[in-house]
């Protein structure tokens, strides 16, 4: 168990070390000089370049600047935005707060509904109601999150506030200040539920059908059990395994659908930074998060893997 | 090719596709796309490009539909019906580019991987790995964000994103079909790595990569409609992300202008869908384990 656990997060190190090295690649080879991209159409002279150069560290061989970009990156410092003048690490800092608040509780929402309608859907397979939310979460999941967002919005019209977190004018106590929130949080919580339930849907019933023939459930109501315990107590158990690990497998996808729901939204969280990021382009900033997403979800995978081996005895005795 | 292999694979085709046939769900998606692609490309025959040039414009912006704009005009006041139209020519385009070069990389990487193993497969499937775990979205923007602007960026970005999951099937079909007696006859026959590759691997591995080709090229065009939205398409082209990234920008939602935002997801739900409906159906057909479940 110790060696299994320490292989996985030695590789998940590893991992994010090529999630950082990745980003210099990324964000200091490719696109070139930054110099010349921040002083395109200003008169500029050879020294003041120089000195631009000096001061961001892009005058010295590329080798060197890798170091010296691995170690301020492992102590967290990613430079200064471009377009906010600020430390990248204090920005993200305050932006992952609206986030986390958004997408977990559209990911425990989205959880809890779609294994609730898989199961349903796997125990009457082929009834109508099977049917029809197995095709729904297939158009679902054919939308694109930002179009549904925007969909959403049109339909709701002035129910809901069209973006941003909370009104500027709201009293500072905290319940109404909660509720601000929540009521801003109703539309983008619903369209991320709407785009990520339709995976759990699908791969809790997929994964209840494979159980479904299992002598152990012909014995359960052999011993003469209500069908409804043989369900709960024996067949979801097990097909709640897998499941559990794709939960967090798609957590990738949990982060895309952040970046556009809160572009569309204007949700003040590290998906809209990203945006404002690309449109500036403000590279430093967009390597931040690009370090801070990518990591994030290498993280969440680390504890899938150990949360299935805690809950799945034959994996643990393996 | 003898004539007796050629009647024999006619046959297997044949049945193939009475199986196929036999899935409605399967059907409607082909006859969905067939209707698509000729749509695509018969654009500019049919219609008069110089409607997408917004210098020369006779309706006024915001119109909501009437008899001579069936689907109202944009901010500009060009036709959304023609924008549409022109912007499904440039989705299917990327999206399916984007799959070429992804089952492209995706099937290398798993064939090299599985034929060769050792520490070829494990150094392979490591970077397998961390690019599956790695969030695609983040990386496709990261790319297309530090090249420049253009169609040939975006494929990259979609297809360098998406080859992971299409690399692990194709090795776990290779390790599979290398384990069989008849690979070991054509290797004690003498047959070298690219026979074996090239005349018993690859068409045994084909269909399924098929099969997961009609399903990726699904993701990559909702993955195009995404970076266009955001911005990062090639801004001198119409699709249906870069319009949608137009109504937002210009507040088609407040507007209420529905019918700027309607068709072109529209467009992009009913392609995803067919391309899913035929990859399901064509899976049930060639993957033999999925056969009389669902």
């Amino acid at each position: 168990m110790i060696r299994h656990l320490a292989g996985k997060v030695g590789g998940a190190l590893v991992s994010l070390l090529f999630v950082v090295a990745l980003g210099f690649l990324l964000f200091r080879v490719i696109p070139g000089d930054p110099v010349v991209a921040m002083t395109r159409g200003r008169p500029v002279t050879g020294d003041q370049l120089a000195e631009l150069r000096a001061r961001l560290g892009v005058d010295k061989p590329l080798d060197e600047q890798f170091v010296d970009y691995l170690t301020a990156a492992l102590r967290g410092d990613f430079g200064t935005s471009y377009v906010y003048s600020r430390p990248v690490m204090e920005l993200i800092g305050e932006r992952m707060w609206p986030t986390i608040l958004l997408t977990g509780t559209a990911t425990v929402l989205a959880v809890v509904l779609g294994l609730w309608l898989g199961i349903r859907g796997a125990w009457r397979r082929g009834s109508r109601s099977d049917r029809i939310s197995t095709g729904a979460a297939l158009a679902q999941w054919a939308m694109p999150t930002f179009w549904l967002g925007m969909l959403l919005s049109l339909a709701t019209g002035d129910l809901f506030p069209s973006g941003g977190m909370r009104y500027p004018d709201t009293p500072p106590d905290f319940l109404s200040q909660a509720l601000d929130v929540a009521h801003h949080m109703v539309l983008p919580c619903l369209t991320m539920i709407a785009v990520v339930y339709a995976q759990y849907l699908l791969v809790m019933r997929s994964s209840l059908l494979e159980e479904m023939h299992a002598d152990y459930l012909t014995t359960a109501r052999a011993k003469g059990l209500r069908d409804d315990l043989v369900r709960r107590r024996h067949a979801v158990p097990n097909a709640l395994l897998p499941t559990v690990t794709l939960v967090f497998l798609h957590l990738g996808l949990v982060v895309s659908g952040a970046i556009t729901v809160e572009t569309v939204f204007s949700w003040p969280g590290l998906g809209l930074l990203t945006y404002e990021a690309l449109t500036g382009p403000d590279l430093p900033l967009l390597q931040g998060t690009f370090v801070v997403l990518a990591g994030a979800v290498i993280t969440m995978n680390v504890f899938a893997d150990l949360l299935y081996r805690v809950l799945d005895p034959r994996v643990r005795a393996s | 090719m003898t004539a007796i292999v050629w009647q024999r694979r006619r046959a297997t085709a044949g049945a193939t596709w009475r199986e196929f046939a036999s899935q409605r769900s399967g059907l409607v998606g082909l006859v969905g796309l067939a209707v698509i692609g000729v749509l695509a490309v018969l654009a500019p025959f049919v219609t008069d490009q110089s409607g997408l040039d917004v210098t020369r414009l006779t309706a006024s912006p915001w119109e909501p539909p009437s008899s001579s704009n069936w689907l109202g005009t944009d901010h500009n006041g060009r036709s959304v019906l023609l924008l549409t139209w022109w912007g499904t020519r440039i989705s299917l385009v990327v999206g399916l580019a984007a799959t070429v070069l992804s089952v492209l990389i995706g099937t290398v990487v798993g064939i090299t991987a599985a034929h060769f193993g050792g520490w070829v497969s494990a150094v392979l499937m490591r970077f397998t790995d961390f690019f599956l775990v790695l969030p695609s979205l983040v990386l496709a923007i990261a790319l297309s964000t530090v090249l420049p602007r253009g169609l040939g960026t975006i494929v990259l970005a979609i297809g360098v994103t998406s080859w992971p999951a299409t690399a692990r099937l194709v090795r776990a079909q290779t390790l599979a079909v290398e384990a069989r007696p008849f690979i070991e006859r054509a290797r004690a026959l003498g047959g070298g790595h690219g026979h074996v590759i090239g005349r018993h691997v690859l068409p045994a591995v084909l269909p399924l990569v098929f099969v997961n080709t009609t399903l990726t090229v699904a993701s990559a065009i909702v993955a195009e409609s995404t970076l266009s939205f955001l911005g990062l398409g090639d801004p001198t082209r119409v699709s249906w992300g870069s319009l949608l990234h137009a109504a937002n920008m210009h507040g088609a939602v407040s507007q209420r202008a529905w019918w700027f935002l309607i068709p072109p997801g529209l467009g992009v739900v009913c392609v995803v869908l067919a391309f899913t409906l035929c990859g399901r159906a064509l899976e049930t057909v060639l993957n033999p384990r999925l056969k009389g479940e669902r």
